[in-house]
């Protein structure tokens, strides 16, 4: 990570880093639900989809801007978006996984946003004011995110035979991925002592019992927990992400500083 | 009433004339996203505005009218920043807002959003800007702009869009 070129000294970099991760979650989920546009099942999810990417997106804006300042090398939201390299990005792999069908976007948006609420929910009370600012303001909005991605799990776990057979299977393939989330690594710990992110376990908790509620309204089974090797969040991703930056970032970096 | 305060009161009234890019009926008083305008001794205008949605494509529009509004009253120096913290509420709208939002056919947010458990998996019941009926559906959670959803009058018949609670 370039950050540690800079000379800031290990805390400010920790910090960086830990605002990029929380930026990065929504920029890479943000660009995943674009993919929808114009091809949803219908107008009203496709309206759904794009408005909740745009959220997102917005919130990426605001913390890619912060991560700039505290790197303090100059680098705007926009160079940190579509002018890095695919291992720079600290976004947990789980939001890269390819969209699937209707059902797959929806287990992935019910796992992300009901972890997103139980975090964006504590990080009001960081130590880092401007990220609390942040996180009230995202909490909002993460939680209609919520109520249309439990809605629509459990609308499909509990309807046809077809849709819950469809979101059980995207259930068992994501299911692995959301360790990640709550594996707290040296950087998360380092945070977490200083009162800038929340405890991990105390996130993990809340997450699974707001997971099971929905899961349990939507007849489908929790997967058992497995083994895994993915961190995305300290840059080592699976495939899936370097074709979403080719595509995210092909026009910055055919023509660099393109306006329009 | 002194400079300061006549200075103040005229860029209220100029702020007054802004409208919201997407919602062209309210300003952004209206709106309540001015969260303090003031002058300083040497003549300098500064606004604190706050975002509605994270997402809201019209707050970089909106920054740019305000200053562009003050300008025009005749305020050289004129700084507009964010404000993010307390996060706006759509409960900040207005009387006259929720008014001007009500006869434009948009049915104005429900107020107080107090718990947020409730509002969670909850449907609240929207009143119809046409008819006035109770009798609605929510068509879409999400609509035409993020801060709207769309709604359907089992009264009159007629769709219409509603400002969220946010």
């Amino acid at each position: 990570m370039s950050t540690a070129r800079l000379g800031l000294d290990a805390p400010a970099q920790a910090h960086c880093k830990y605002v990029l991760r929380l930026a990065d979650a929504n920029l890479i989920l943000a660009q995943r639900l674009g993919e929808w546009v114009g091809r949803a099942p219908a107008l009203e999810e496709d309206l759904g989809l794009a408005n909740i990417a745009l959220d997102l997106l917005g919130q990426a804006r605001l913390l890619l801007a912060y991560a700039g300042e505290l790197e303090g090398a100059g680098r705007d939201e926009d160079a940190l978006a579509f002018l890095r390299e695919h291992r720079d990005f600290l976004n947990p792999t789980l939001v890269e996984q390819p969209n699937g069908d209707f059902g797959r976007t929806i287990v992935r948006q019910f796992l992300v946003d009901a972890w997103r609420l139980e975090l964006y929910e504590r990080l009001m009370k960081s130590s880092d004011e401007r990220l609390a600012a942040i996180a009230a303001k995202a909490v909002k909005e993460t939680r209609y995110h919520l109520r249309y991605s439990s809605n629509w799990l459990i609308r499909l776990g509990d309807g046809t035979q077809e849709s819950h057979e469809r979101v059980q299977t995207s259930l068992n393939i994501l299911w692995p991925y959301t360790a990640e989330l709550f594996a707290a690594d040296e950087l998360d710990s380092q945070m977490t002592s200083l009162g800038v992110a929340p405890d991990l376990e105390d996130v993990r908790q809340a997450w699974s019992a707001a997971v099971d509620d929905v899961l349990r309204e939507a007849t489908l089974m929790r997967p058992a927990d497995r083994p895994y090797k993915w961190f995305g969040k300290r840059g080592e991703h699976s495939e899936h992400l370097g074709r979403l930056l080719a595509e995210m970032q092909y026009m910055q970096r055919t023509y660099p500083g393109a306006q329009w | 009433m002194t400079m300061q305060t006549q200075a103040e009161a005229r860029i209220w009234e100029a702020l007054r004339e802004v409208p919201d890019p997407e919602i062209p009926v309210l300003s952004v008083v209206d709106l309540g996203i001015v969260r303090h305008a003031s002058m300083d001794g040497d003549g300098a205008v500064r606004i604190g505005v706050s975002p509605t949605y994270s997402g809201c494509p019209a707050t970089e529009v909106i920054r740019a009218s305000v200053g562009q509004a003050l300008r025009e009253a005749g305020f050289e120096r004129v700084e507009v920043s964010d404000v993010l913290s307390p996060p706006w509420t759509s409960d900040w709208i207005t009387e006259e807002g929720r008014r001007k939002l009500r006869e434009y056919g948009i049915a104005p947010p429900a107020q107080s959003v107090s718990s947020p458990k409730r509002l969670l998996r909850s449907e609240l019941s929207i009143a119809c800007p046409r008819c006035g009926s109770r009798e609605t559906t929510r068509v879409s959670e999400f609509g035409s702009t993020p801060c709207k959803a769309l709604y359907r009058c089992t009264s009159c018949l007629e769709p219409f869009d509603h400002f969220k609670c946010h």
